[in-house]
């Protein structure tokens, strides 16, 4: 692949340094941006892969030593990311031999981040509005208020998140964490955290680190599946990303201390928008070269 | 013994009817490429033998080397509008196509022989492309494919096609020079060298060659390809000591 090193080293600091200062994986912006640079989605996303298990390994030992981890919540969402997993790598060679791939990855992509982006860009101005007029916005719960759903049958208790819910949700969440991610080379870090969060009300100090045990142990699962099934997965182009990334990520961390954090939200909406637009462009407008060509197999 | 002899000489004089050989041969049987460079070349020989017998002729010789690489199965796909979206819709298949194709003239192929001929003989890109058994046709509709399998193939200098690919050092010892940039796949290399005077064939020779990738890039791909859940599991090793690597340098408490 005739890509410059320096390029794909360079690009992995600067997400690195993006995903550090928002303090999210970053897949969801270098899958695009590798994808954008003529890889192929379907290397892209495999190959990213590798890079989200880089990250969110560190996240998790950080979590690990400052004991910010529920351990049964972050099985739970295993189990259910695991199959999600599987389903979304099964998914991704079905569409790739069906020759439909590179549609399924844009389509997903322009109709999550369309939908993300435009939410966290409500709530950011919602928020930055509330803050001129001098309020502070606070969640408000009222006792017993949950949805009802959470209230389904298999109740759980979660000593650490102080939660007694129905596991069917959670399994449903880390379900559809695990098949987007697989197809989609994202860690799903940026869908999990608002979704614990907000509306499983498990409390910040425990909700990074689970995730990030989540989607460790679920990227995981897709990278060796992707090197089994599909082929896809470029060691040289992983281990660039990796390089970079890691060391983008930790002075974005540095930064990202100074940042407001309504400011944070806004930013990375207008992130997730420009990305998804992106793709949708690249789905309307007419193609150049309205041919490809893939090779089914090699006769030797 | 002697009669026999003469018998032997007799026959070896009169049998060919065509009074030219061809001999030709390759700079190597064997050729490495480096994945990280920008290909290489190899040169084919050739000298054209005319026996006593034979007048010379009064025009030219021509030569056409043809060089196919290892099979493929290709499906080449057309993206169509659908509302207001672009997406793959008709496709072709492509059973068993070279991955590589180049065909070296001495000079403009169609001043070298008639139209039949050369599709006949599938001498030259088009007539090889156009060829009946290059994919199924489909009344018409696999043109556009073949030509788009053509323009693709070409923009990654997979097919080529050069009239001025064959130099004649004398009036009968040629040279060609072929070009396989490093996307060429490894694999067994057929060699076709084919003699026209007068715009009909003389002779023709084939010999192979064999294109053997080398370099780091390459070996990592085998491993990929042939042991890929070892090579899953690598990278998925790598990935964890380089995330556990920067929580031990950037620890912060």
């Amino acid at each position: 692949m005739p890509v410059s090193v320096l390029l794909i080293l360079g690009m992995g600091a600067a997400v690195g340094f993006i995903s550090g200062l928002f303090g999210i994986g970053g897949g969801f912006l270098m899958t695009p941006l590798l994808i954008f640079l003529g890889i192929p989605p379907a290397v892209a996303v495999a190959t990213q892969s590798a890079q989200i298990v880089a990250s969110s390994t560190t996240s998790v030992l950080g979590a690990l030593r400052r004991n910010a981890l529920d351990h049964k919540l972050g099985a739970i969402l295993v189990a259910g990311g695991f199959v999600g997993s599987a389903l979304g790598v099964w998914f991704f060679a079905a569409a790739r031999r069906a020759g439909q791939l590179d549609l399924v990855i844009v389509v997903s992509y322009v109709t999550l981040f369309t939908i993300v982006g435009s939410l966290m860009l409500k709530e950011s101005i919602r928020e930055f509005w509330h803050r001129r007029k001098g309020g502070t916005v606070r969640l408000r719960r009222k006792a017993g208020e949950h949805a009802p759903y959470l209230g389904w049958p298999l109740r759980m208790r979660f000593y650490r998140s102080k939660l007694y819910v129905s596991v069917i949700p959670i399994l449903g969440l880390s379900l559809f964490i695990g098949f987007a991610g697989a197809l989609l080379g994202i860690g799903g870090g940026f869908i999990v955290v608002p979704a614990l969060l907000y509306v499983f009300r498990v409390p910040t100090t425990v909700v990074v680190g689970t995730s990030q045990f989540q989607i460790v142990c679920t990227t995981l699962v897709a990278l060796i599946l992707h090197a089994v099934t599909n082929q896809a997965v470029d060691m040289v182009l992983a281990i660039l990303l990796i390089v970079g990334g890691v060391f983008g990520a930790q002075f974005g961390a540095r930064m990202g201390r100074h940042l407001r954090a309504e400011l944070f939200r806004f930013l990375l909406a207008l992130l997730l928008l420009a990305v998804g637009l992106r793709f949708g462009l690249e789905l309307v407008l007419q193609p150049e070269e309205p041919f490809s060509i893939s090779v089914q197999e090699v006769r030797s | 013994m002697i009669v026999l002899g003469l018998l032997l000489l007799l026959l070896s004089g009169l049998a060919p009817a065509r009074a030219e050989t061809l001999i030709t041969s390759l700079s190597n049987h064997r050729v490495l490429i480096n994945s990280n460079y920008t290909g290489t070349q190899i040169a084919v020989f050739g000298a054209i033998e005319r026996d006593a017998q034979t007048v010379a002729r009064a025009t030219v010789y021509d030569v056409v080397v043809t060089v196919r690489g290892p099979r493929q199965f290709l499906t080449v796909r057309e993206k169509e509008r659908l509302g207001p979206v672009w997406i793959n819709q008709e496709q072709q298949k492509f059973p068993s196509v070279p991955a590589y194709i180049s065909v070296m003239t001495s000079r403009p192929i169609e001043e070298i022989t008639s139209d039949q001929l050369r599709q006949r003989q599938k001498v030259g890109l088009e007539a090889i492309i156009s060829a009946n058994d290059f994919t199924y046709g489909r009344n018409g509709a696999d043109k556009p494919f073949r030509e788009a399998l053509h323009r693709l193939k070409a923009q990654e200098g997979l097919y080529l096609e050069d009239e001025r690919g064959v130099t004649f050092l004398t009036s009968d010892i040629f040279r060609a020079g072929i070009p396989l940039p490093a996307t060429a796949p490894p694999g067994n290399y057929d060699v076709d060298v084919t003699l026209f005077a007068d715009t009909v064939i003389l002779a023709r020779t084939t010999t192979d060659f064999e294109l053997v990738k080398t370099g780091f890039e390459e070996q990592i791909g085998v491993v990929a390809r042939d042991w890929s859940l070892f090579y899953g599991l690598a990278t998925a090793v790598i990935a964890i000591f380089f995330g556990w690597l920067a929580n031990v340098i950037f620890r912060r408490d």
